[in-house]
């Protein structure tokens, strides 16, 4: 089994913490569904101490702790999030996002492949949000990643798998480097596709949090992951154009 | 002295980011940069301020 950085996932769901109706189902959704992994965030402190109530919580779920640079549009302002992220919530563990598009919230290969080298350099551990490109992936790990988190879809789009075909490329291509769904998926079906496709894991917070019962949903993706991955892992048949009995003919009665 | 913290101009009598910490009633698990620098907690009893500093204080929030 890959291991993230060494550490092995207690299972291949890695889950958001923005956007549920309430704290409470935000941590059931964790509790019902086992998600191992929660994406965090920093945001400037208001008032009241917010913030200590959210880490109190997240302390207490035991998951491990991604904090992202979501929002980041330069070099310098992720560089500066990732080292304030790692003094707050006391990881290596950068999830890097560094977006070049308004609108579709794609990911700046150019300045994320610069970040990802100064904060490897600096001794972080570096989740790179990137698109499905190949070069862009050969660049990420020659700067020191050893994890890729290609978008499936924009973010909080719930598209599922834009481009299965670039995503069964990099997986061919990259066999031993964890590889990771982030963001686009809405449904369960488009969880356990990414995890039939071999990826390592799957990163939503949108699909689950925003619908009607996160809770039931959260689980849901949590049968759809480990559905998925059971799936890869017993060799699926290939798909054919015609038909193939699955019954014998041989033995069949003579009835005509 | 006039700083900004988080956006917002303040007159503040904190000399170092530990003070303005403390005079701002900010405990609890944060991070700071100013001037878009990162300060770590160990440094910010020698961090001076200045007029005009620009002052982010951060702390966990929710995020996908």
């Amino acid at each position: 089994m890959k291991t993230f950085y060494g550490t092995a996932l207690p299972n291949p769901l890695m889950l958001g913490t923005a956007q549920y109706p309430s704290p409470a189902i935000l941590e059931q959704a964790f509790r019902q569904s086992g998600a191992g992994v929660a994406t965090v965030s920093l945001r400037r402190e208001g008032a009241g101490g917010a913030g200590a109530a959210f880490w109190q919580m997240i302390q207490d779920l035991g998951v491990l702790i991604l904090p992202n640079t979501a929002g980041c549009h330069t070099v310098k302002e992720a560089v500066t999030t990732a080292h304030m992220a790692r003094e707050v919530f006391d990881t290596k563990w950068i999830k890097l996002e560094l977006i070049g598009h308004t609108d579709s919230l794609q990911p700046d290969v150019f300045q994320l492949v610069e970040a990802a080298k100064i904060l490897t350099e600096d001794g972080f551990e570096v989740f790179p949000y990137t698109t499905e490109d190949l070069i862009v992936a050969e660049r990420l790990l020659a700067a020191g990643c050893e994890v890729l988190m290609p978008w499936g879809a924009p973010i909080g789009s719930g598209r599922g798998l834009n481009n299965p075909y670039a995503l069964r490329a990099m997986r061919a291509e990259f066999p031993e480097v964890p590889l990771v769904v982030d963001a686009g998926v809405g449904l369960p079906s488009h969880a356990a596709h990414a995890m039939e496709l071999g990826f390592d894991a799957v990163l939503l917070n949108t699909a689950v949090a925003r619908a009607g019962d996160p809770i039931a949903m959260a689980q849901a993706m949590m049968g759809a992951v480990r559905a998925g991955k059971l799936a890869h892992d017993a060799d699926p048949i290939e798909a054919r154009d015609m038909a193939e009995a699955s019954t014998p003919v041989i033995g069949k009665a003579f009835l005509t | 002295m006039k700083i900004v913290l988080n956006g917002d101009p303040l007159e503040v009598a904190a000399l170092t980011l530990a003070d303005l910490l403390q005079e701002r009633e900010v405990s609890g698990r944060v991070a700071t940069a100013v001037n878009e620098e990162f300060v770590p907690a160990s440094l910010r009893g020698s961090c001076h301020l200045k007029d005009g500093d620009r002052v982010e204080v951060v702390a966990p929030m929710q995020g996908g």
